[in-house]
């Protein structure tokens, strides 16, 4: 499976990454050659193993339903890069015609 | 100080005695400390970060206690270091990336915060490879960090400065995490004692996340028995870690000097013919393994031909779900964020990229790459399934053996630059400690030789059964006293 410049364009939107016509180049190179030298794997046969997610056996993991205290507000927007009103501020998203 | 004691050589046993006999305090410790980090920091660089306020307010707490005539704890007074991926509050974490180079902690890393239960003062924050993606600490946004052994090679990584640090006497232990070698590959390349612990063992809040499944905290020392006492403050259940385990925590330094009598240790052959390792590595093994038997030990030898597909698996297991803990960084709710978007999407791709180094870069690309429809089940699913045939081939393996026996790196520490521009070679670096990772089992390098053409140390890995860090602890201390080495570098 070869990695196509058009593939790599798609993946870097896929991860939002703007990256240069010089990036999309060199990624696509390293990318093959990576994935050039992981195929040998896809030679085991691995008919019928159940996939590892997990490495140590464990059931869900709860907690009795007790409220407790989480990160405050004012810690949670400790590294905002721009906030106000006690809210993250973003650029609009919905169209400025539409109202805000 | 009122004597000339070199408290930077000491180990954290020796450091608590002497606080509690009054020889010195916690105070002179700190600023006998800060003095070594000013000689050799600066052709070094093991720190992102230095807090002295934070080290001085712990000594204080410890001496007040000492004044009092109180119990002190086990790690009193004993210089600690963190690898930069760890919160503490009033310290930057920075993951050595550009994007989060003004982030300051909210809250504290819980193995972090037993630590400095447990006595330990906070020297500093250590330099690693940006979000632990490294062999090398290369990859740091602030600088290279440099090998106290020889200041041209680099430390390893992707815990290099928590590695290197220790290496050179700046604080006495560390932590640092381990995705796929990130602790045991540096302390082979320093001379130092490393230690991954079992998957589930040390809670893993408050770090950076790497990859879930994969990342596991432990620590750096100067030996076997100090990294038993950081391992048993860090260990056990976190209400805020899931994953954390419920395993009772024994007292990992009450067996150390049990020996290795009757043990059963497996030499892992095929690991050792591998190309690329080195041969002066696969001799210091041979070497290690010979010890043991000469103490006591039943060697034998045994293949583990399916690990040999762990660095495929990992290199696709690794990155996709890094690609999926990294999307967090969208420059809204912290992290670099540029001045003028168009929209949110246009903030989200320039903040990240402008944000993430080129190695952030490759490994969220195949990360989302492997992810992506149409390729998940080749890639990702034939990964997670070859994970499965690994732990099976281990689980049989240790039937046999009680402890299994590997190179740690297949080098000694090579040089700044050598490998920075050819990925997969720089990959290759962690072919004998990716394994434990996907099968979520302990190992622990040591120190077992120095490179007779470059007096560069060579580390040997023990490897344990799932939460038998215990026994592989033992074996290393038996090893750690019959080699009997001085691993006291130049730059030190």
């Amino acid at each position: 499976m070869s990695i196509s410049e058009a593939d790599v364009r798609h993946v870097a939107m896929l991860a939002r990454l703007a990256l240069s016509d010089e990036q999309i180049t060199r990624l696509q190179g390293e990318l093959n050659s990576i994935l050039g030298n992981i195929e040998k794997m896809q030679e085991l046969d691995l008919e019928g193993v159940e996939p590892t997610s997990h490495s140590i056996p464990l059931r869900n993991a709860t907690r009795p339903d007790v409220v407790r205290p989480g990160l405050s507000r004012d810690l949670a927007l400790l590294n905002a890069p721009q906030a106000e009103n006690g809210a993250f501020v973003i650029p609009r998203i919905v169209g400025a015609e539409e109202g805000a | 100080m009122s004597q000339k004691t070199d408290l930077a050589g000491l180990s954290a046993r020796a450091i608590r005695e002497g606080i509690a006999g009054k020889r010195f305090s916690a105070g002179d410790v700190v600023e006998a400390t800060y003095a070594h980090i000013d000689v050799h920091e600066p052709g070094i660089h093991a720190f992102n970060e230095l807090t002295p306020d934070l080290a001085r307010a712990a000594a204080a707490h410890i001496d007040a206690k000492v004044a009092a005539g109180e119990e002190l704890p086990p790690l009193a007074g004993v210089p600690a270091a963190l690898k930069d991926n760890m919160n503490l509050v009033g310290t930057h974490t920075t993951c050595s990336s550009r994007i989060l180079s003004d982030f300051k902690s909210p809250y504290d890393c819980t193995a972090v915060r037993r630590l400095l239960d447990a006595g330990a003062l906070p020297i500093g924050k250590c330099n690693m490879d940006e979000f632990a993606f490294g062999s090398s600490t290369e990859n740091s946004a602030f600088g290279v960090t440099h090998n106290p052994w020889d200041l041209s090679r680099v430390p390893g990584g992707s815990s290099g400065g928590s590695a290197a640090a220790v290496a050179a006497r700046m604080v006495t232990v560390s932590l640092g995490s381990d995705t796929g070698g990130s602790i045991r590959q540096p302390g082979a390349l320093t001379g130092t004692v490393a230690m991954k612990p079992t998957y589930g063992r040390v809670s893993r809040y408050g770090i950076v996340a790497f990859a879930s499944s994969l990342d596991q905290i432990g620590p750096f020392s100067r030996s076997v028995e100090d990294a038993a006492l950081v391992l048993n403050a860090i260990s056990g259940h976190d209400d805020t870690d899931a994953t954390s385990v419920r395993e009772p925590v024994p007292d990992f330094t009450a067996t150390l000097g049990d020996g290795v009598k009757g043990l059963r240790v497996g030499l892992v052959r095929d690991m050792l013919d591998l190309e690329g390792c080195a041969a002066e590595v696969r001799e210091a093994t041979e070497m290690s393994v010979r010890t043991l038997e000469s103490l006591g030990a039943q060697v034998g030898e045994i293949d583990l031909p399916m690990s040999q597909h762990g660095l495929a698996a990992y290199y696709i297991i690794g990155p996709a779900e890094a690609s999926s803990n990294l999307a967090r960084f969208d420059g809204i709710r912290y992290g670099h964020r540029v001045s003028d978007p168009s929209d949110v999407v246009d903030l989200y791709m320039r903040s990240r990229a402008e944000g993430f180094g080129p190695e952030t870069i490759r490994r969220i690309m195949l990360g989302t790459y492997a992810l992506s429809a149409g390729y998940y089940d080749a890639y990702y699913g034939t990964a997670q399934k070859t994970r499965t045939l690994i732990t099976r081939e281990f689980d049989a393996a240790f039937e046999q053996f009680d402890v299994l026996v590997t190179p740690t790196s297949p080098t000694v520490a090579f040089k700044i630059g050598e490998k920075a521009e050819d990925p997969l070679s720089m990959y290759l670096s962690d072919v004998f400690t990716i394994p434990l990772n996907l099968a979520g089992l302990p190992g622990v390098s040591i120190p077992c030789a120095k490179s007779e053409s470059t007096g560069l140390p060579i580390g040997v890995q023990i490897i344990g059964k799932h939460f038998d860090e215990a026994t592989m602890l033992r074996v290393a201390a038996a090893l750690e006293g019959a080699l009997d080495l001085d691993m006291r570098p130049p730059a030190a």
